[in-house]
């Protein structure tokens, strides 16, 4: 009787012996994998695909001096699957995941989810110090700051100098002016992004604000489409059916709109400011009569406001080191590697004393104009529910020329509403 | 039912036993918990709204006009598709059992498609239809096919069609098989011509097998996914109720709205498969008495 169990336990003992020793070997050579630095602390960044950030990660890993290494893991292209995969991730408590980069929309959704650390004391200070306060709403949620803006983006009008004298102040403007090219039988068209996506909301919430309106109520928990807002419906909507849009207007994404204009056939154009190098090496002979101006307006007198774009960094709520990875996301965004990301990668930086330096000069020429509307921006909806709103806003105004102001407000209060009550349903 | 017969099933429950059992455990429990994420207000954006309300999601989803959209999709690409691979499927099945030279051959090429991995596939078949990089997109004049509804649709139609009529075609060739030769001889020598055979007698004693074969079919094209992802990623009203499930779960964040559709997916699936099986009488092959011998 004793024999058998004897031997048991010993097998026993033997085979936990044995497997102790196969996962050291396993975990061995993984553990030579993740030590970068010498006490092997890796931060880990998550961020869309950006041409020379690696150049930025590098400087910061020498700043650290080996107290940590950042390894850049680039996520997809595409805007749905860097957010998707980073959620799915963080759902699931993964805490390989240290700085994430979070689109400006989608900040406030994570910081909901409970994903991103607040930022806190001397970390918040620095991310706040000197930063633009349109990118830094961007990264509040309730009061509270959940990441810190690493760049900022923001569209401004395009002009044919050879066609008209001076810039529009006002969309009634713009349209008047493009009218009267073409009755005197000139190229006349506004090129805009007018397709049922995202880039459709980006204008329809220029104009909001641009009115003095708004589409949620302050604490973002009501759909309020107010004064401001119906009338900018009607704006769009007079817009779109005043004949002055390119025939595909309301298929035209960003790169549309910009080829359009390029091939000689707008007089406006409505976009973000990566159109201008693009322009000069692809019909430099159209770039010497194409000039820049702050975004229209809808009041006269009134200056616009616009919609906002850009990154802000967050910090994982499942990191093992969030010290290093404030330090390091602080880093990544710093004056310095903001400056060198917007010369070398056409980023805007959110940081308002980089405008100045003398390197900007050559590579934003617009820059003035960028820095005057950033200095008075607006921000898309806040929400966490702002995906659902954003897919409701370019379903129900899509197409624009289609809007009755006042029927599509009471639409938009009850889908949005929805939205922002988990009623929601994507498409 | 003799002592016998009765010792014989018992023993054929006992062997059942431990694949029935694993079968319970590892679908009940994700189907259970479903069911239960569908009766609360559950969106991982609002971790602190989370709630339990009912048939609201319910509501909400059947009142929806993408709900409809999706599942009117899925309908039209599931009787569409299905009824195009009966007819090919039956085609191939034919030629596949009749033929004597190069058997092999033809039934490995005849597989192929169904051996491809469908992501793959329908990249292929995205590139084929997209203008600039594709040898098809010019097919039917100018234009891009994947934007519009009606041609995206008959697109991702063909794509499944492609893939899966060799499937049909195996399954219909088991049931050729069914057929005994004595059977055709007799209707031959009582003046029966091929048309006739083929109907008179070919299908009825295959019925079964065809039954099952569609009845397969249907709940795998009522669940089309992967096409529908890569071709159209849904876009013009081209999604399936399992597209809009998916984009609400990973995309929308919103496991109790998610989880509502998946639900009712499974609820039509198991119409789909009652239908079949109290309706038309589907059953396994061979388990019904004309088919065993």
């Amino acid at each position: 009787m004793n024999g058998p169990a004897t031997r048991s336990r010993s097998g026993r003992a033997r085979g936990r012996r044995a497997a102790v020793a196969a996962t050291a070997l396993l975990v061995a050579p993984l553990a030579g994998c993740a030590a970068g630095a010498d006490d092997g602390i890796t931060i880990n960044l998550y961020y869309a695909p950006e041409q020379n950030f690696q150049t930025v990660v590098d400087n910061c890993n020498e700043e650290a001096d080996g107290r940590y290494r950042i390894a850049y893991n680039i996520l997809p292209r595409g805007a749905d699957d860097q957010r998707t995969q980073m959620a799915r991730r963080l759902a699931a408590e993964d805490t390989s995941m240290d700085i994430l980069g979070l689109d400006i929309t989608w900040t406030q959704e994570f910081a909901g989810a409970g994903w991103t650390l607040e930022w806190t004391g001397e970390h918040r200070a620095e991310a706040e110090e000197g930063t633009l306060e349109g990118p830094l709403e961007s990264a509040r949620y309730e009061d509270r700051l959940y990441a810190a803006p690493k760049n900022t983006n923001v569209q401004l009008l395009w002009y044919r100098t050879d066609l008209v004298d001076s810039p529009p102040e006002t969309w009634g403007e713009m349209i008047e002016m493009s009218r009267q090219l073409r009755d005197a039988g000139e190229t006349y068209q506004v090129n805009a992004t007018g397709a049922q996506y995202e880039g459709l909301v980006v204008i329809y919430n220029s104009i909001v604000a641009s009115a003095g309106g708004s589409i949620l109520s302050e604490d973002g928990t009501r759909a309020l489409f107010d004064d401001g807002a119906v009338r900018g419906l009607e704006v769009l909507r007079d817009f779109a059916s005043a004949g002055v849009t390119d025939p595909s207007f309301t298929n035209a994404m960003e790169d549309e709109a910009r080829l359009a204009f390029q091939s000689g056939n707008g007089a406006f154009q409505l976009n973000w400011p990566y159109v201008y190098p693009a322009m000069q090496s692809e019909a430099p002979e159209l770039a010497e009569n194409v000039s820049w101006a702050r975004y229209p307006g809808v009041e006269p007198g009134v200056p616009s406001k616009v919609s906002i774009g850009g990154y802000n960094l967050g910090v994982s709520r499942y990191t093992e080191h969030p010290d290093e990875a404030f330090e390091a996301a602080l880093c990544l965004r710093n004056a310095e590697n903001q400056k060198y990301s917007a010369i070398n990668d056409g980023v805007p930086p959110t940081i308002e004393s980089v405008y100045d330096e003398p390197e900007m000069e050559d590579a934003y020429p617009m820059k003035d104009v960028i820095l005057e509307e950033l200095q008075d921006a607006a921000n898309r909806p806040l929400t966490p529910a702002y995906q659902n709103v954003s897919t409701v806003l370019a379903a129900t105004l899509s197409p624009p020329g289609r809007i009755d102001p006042e029927a599509t407000a009471e639409e938009l209060r009850q889908s949005v509403q929805d939205a922002l009550e988990s009623k929601g349903v994507l498409p | 039912m003799s002592e016998g017969r009765r010792a014989e099933r018992r023993l054929g429950w006992l062997l059942c036993a431990p694949a029935a059992l694993v079968m319970v455990l590892v679908t009940a429990w994700p189907i259970i918990y479903s069911v239960w994420l569908s009766l609360q207000r559950f969106d991982l954006k609002f971790p602190d709204e989370r709630e339990f309300i009912w048939f609201e999601n319910y509501v909400t989803v059947l009142t929806n006009g993408y709900w409809w959209s999706a599942f009117g999709v899925t309908v039209l690409i599931t009787l569409v598709s299905v009824a195009i691979e009966l007819v090919l499927g039956m085609a191939l099945a034919l030629v596949m059992h009749r033929t004597i030279v190069g058997r092999g051959l033809v039934r490995t090429s005849a597989l192929i498609p169904y051996g491809i991995v469908t992501v793959v596939a329908a990249f292929s078949w995205r590139y084929a239809w997209t203008p600039d990089t594709g040898y098809l997109a010019n097919l039917f004049g100018d234009g891009a096919p994947l934007t519009e509804q009606a041609s995206a649709l008959g697109v991702i139609v063909l794509a499944e069609v492609w893939k899966t009529t060799p499937f049909m075609a195996l399954l219909l060739m088991a049931g050729l098989a069914l057929v005994p030769n004595d059977l055709l001889k007799a209707a031959a020598i009582d003046g029966a011509g091929g048309w006739q055979r083929f109907t008179k007698v070919i299908v009825p004693v295959m019925k079964p097998a065809i039954l099952v074969a569609l009845l397969f079919r249907t709940l795998d094209a009522f669940r089309v996914f992967d096409n529908i992802y890569v071709l159209t990623s849904g876009a013009q009203d081209t999604s399936s109720v399992s597209m809009l499930a998916q984009t609400n779960l990973i995309k929308g964040l919103n496991l109790g709205i998610g989880s509502t559709m998946s639900v009712l997916i499974f609820i039509s699936v198991a119409i789909i498969a009652f239908i079949f099986i109290k309706l038309f009488g589907t059953s396994a092959p061979g388990s019904d008495n004309e088919g065993r011998r």
